[in-house]
């Protein structure tokens, strides 16, 4: 890509993914929440991809890495929601622990922990959606 | 508002017409984004914040994706004529159109006007709802707390179809 694209990708990427955190941490005060916070920050993980490139082996080593942050995203996801069965009322999915003043930052119980690892997760699967296109494109004989 | 989101849907259908019929095919991928993005704008005239933002990022993704694929191809439709078979595919089409069109009209008039709600379930979540979750917005506290099986089973799905995508597009283990 040009000198253009390649500056301000520089500049605007960093800012991208610290909103798409904010939009994550935030997702019990403001609109958002888990899912939009994991797409905008697989956005600009995109964007960098697109302006910089990238020779064939680097995107192969960041796809394996990828997936495992996925996998362990989803783990985390469903261990918080089997561990409602250990505290409080027994049932699956219990918001056990305590829910603080409404508005503030830490409350609300369980919700700001699944709000992180369920954007982590839909994050890392974009990427590797976007990743495995571009590896299939340079893999495949001309 | 009701007028507001007549326009910006009739401009909808107005794209998704253009996409069918264009003769380029990076003009039709363009006019599929249309219909994404108006439909951003209708979510906003609706009063869903959380719909708009995951709208606009995926419908921009997409549109990306999309080009990249068209970009390099050749660029035109095939066209086939139209015989007998296509005839009665499209009059069994439109007949099903009118049919499901009068049975909408007649059920419309029992609901309740867009936006208001009456169900007793909606009561529920909607009265103290703060405190029983604790969250200051209502659509995360039910996503997460009150309907958290359905958020479990969208992760695990999107899980699969990462799954599919990397068993499909994989080149070197075939040989």
């Amino acid at each position: 890509m040009t000198i253009i694209v390649k500056k301000t990708t520089q500049l605007i990427a960093g800012m991208v993914f610290m909103y798409g955190i904010y939009v994550i941490v935030h997702g019990h005060l403001t609109p958002g929440g888990g899912f939009a916070g994991g797409v905008i920050i697989a956005g600009s993980l995109i964007l960098v991809t697109l302006a910089y490139g990238g020779d064939f082996l680097k995107l192969v080593k960041e796809e394996t890495r990828t997936t495992i942050v996925e996998s362990l995203a989803t783990i985390l996801v469903i261990t918080i929601a089997v561990s409602g069965l250990l505290f409080g009322t027994k049932i699956f999915f219990n918001n056990f622990l305590p829910k603080g003043i409404v508005g503030h930052l830490v409350s609300a119980g369980v919700l700001p922990l699944y709000n992180i690892f369920v954007g982590t997760e839909v994050a890392a699967s974009i990427f590797i959606i976007f990743l495995s296109l571009i590896i299939f494109k340079e893999e495949s004989p001309k | 508002m009701e007028l507001t989101i007549s326009i910006v849907t009739g401009f909808m259908i107005l794209g998704a017409l253009y996409a069918i019929h264009a003769k380029d095919l990076l003009s039709s991928v363009i006019a599929c984004a249309i219909v994404g993005y108006s439909l951003v704008i209708c979510f906003l005239l609706l009063k869903a914040p959380d719909l708009a933002i995951v709208q606009i990022v995926v419908d921009t993704i997409t549109l990306i994706i999309m080009v990249a694929v068209v970009i390099n191809s050749s660029r035109e439709e095939s066209y086939s004529k139209l015989d007998t078979q296509g005839y009665v595919s499209a009059i069994t089409g439109i007949l099903i159109i009118v049919i499901l069109l009068y049975f909408f009209i007649v059920s419309i008039q029992t609901l309740d006007i867009l936006g208001k709600s009456s169900l007793r379930m909606a009561k529920y979540y909607i009265e103290g709802a703060a405190q029983k979750t604790g969250s200051a917005n209502l659509v995360t506290g039910v996503v997460f707390d009150f309907r958290g099986y359905d958020t479990m089973g969208e992760a695990i799905v999107l899980v699969t179809a990462v799954l599919g995508v990397l068993t499909i597009l994989r080149l070197k283990g075939k040989k």
